[in-house]
């Protein structure tokens, strides 16, 4: 099992500079702990104290924004694409 | 200092004033500091306080720039009861943006204000913004 995950440039401090690791998971929450043990930190860019998915990224699965599949919970299979974004907002 | 073709600018007003009293949002691609092409984005919140991407929308047009190996040069957004000033808020999510220049046009008078900054961990500084 195995998801490519495509890393925007302010996180890939966490990737040693790669645009795109591969990382394993049956949900978003399971590949982020994957991920974040792989790549120590980046958990904490993409999930709060609390436990949900932080307000200032963006992700999606097969180009569809997670907040509508389920958010941590969205199901994963082989071979999907997972894309990290900078969300951008302001006031 | 940020350089702009008044072409973009004056659409950047158009746009600003269009979705007044509303915040318009938007982003201008570049390369080599050289602005290349402006993208008009929807404001998700719809809201004369606060403006947010459409992530479907940020989505096609993040890689249409990271495709042609572009940078995201600027952000824009208007103000439309306020100075062309970063608030509080716009400090905060600079942090976590990867824009480097944060252009704000205000539609609180009948007057153009556009004025340009660079937001480096939290310190706001106004640049020149320089029209050709």
């Amino acid at each position: 099992m195995s998801i490519e995950v495509r890393i925007p440039t302010i996180l890939r401090n966490y990737t040693g500079g790669e645009k795109a690791v591969e990382a394993k998971g049956d949900t978003l929450q399971g590949l982020i702990d994957d991920l974040d043990s792989r790549h120590a930190g980046i958990k904490g860019r993409l999930i709060t104290s609390e436990g949900a998915l932080h307000r200032f990224v963006n992700v999606y699965v097969n180009d569809e924004d997670v907040r509508f599949l389920g958010s941590l919970e969205a199901p994963l299979k082989d071979g999907d694409s997972v894309t990290v974004l900078p969300a951008v907002a302001g006031g | 200092m940020l350089e702009l073709p008044k072409a973009m600018v004056d659409q950047v007003i158009a746009h600003a004033r269009r979705d007044h009293p509303d915040e318009c949002c938007g982003v201008i691609a570049g390369k080599d500091g050289q602005a290349t092409r402006l993208f008009e984005m929807d404001n998700a919140d719809r809201s004369p306080t606060g403006f947010t991407f459409d992530s479907q929308q940020w989505l096609q047009v993040y890689r249409d720039i990271d495709d042609a190996d572009e940078d995201q040069l600027v952000v824009y957004h208007s103000h439309t009861a306020t100075e062309a000033y970063p608030s509080r808020t716009d400090v905060l999510w600079s942090r976590t943006t990867e824009f480097q220049h944060w252009l704000l046009v205000s539609t609180r008078v009948a007057e153009d204000e556009v004025r340009s900054f660079v937001i480096t961990d939290g310190e706001v500084l106004e640049e020149d913004l320089r029209i050709t």
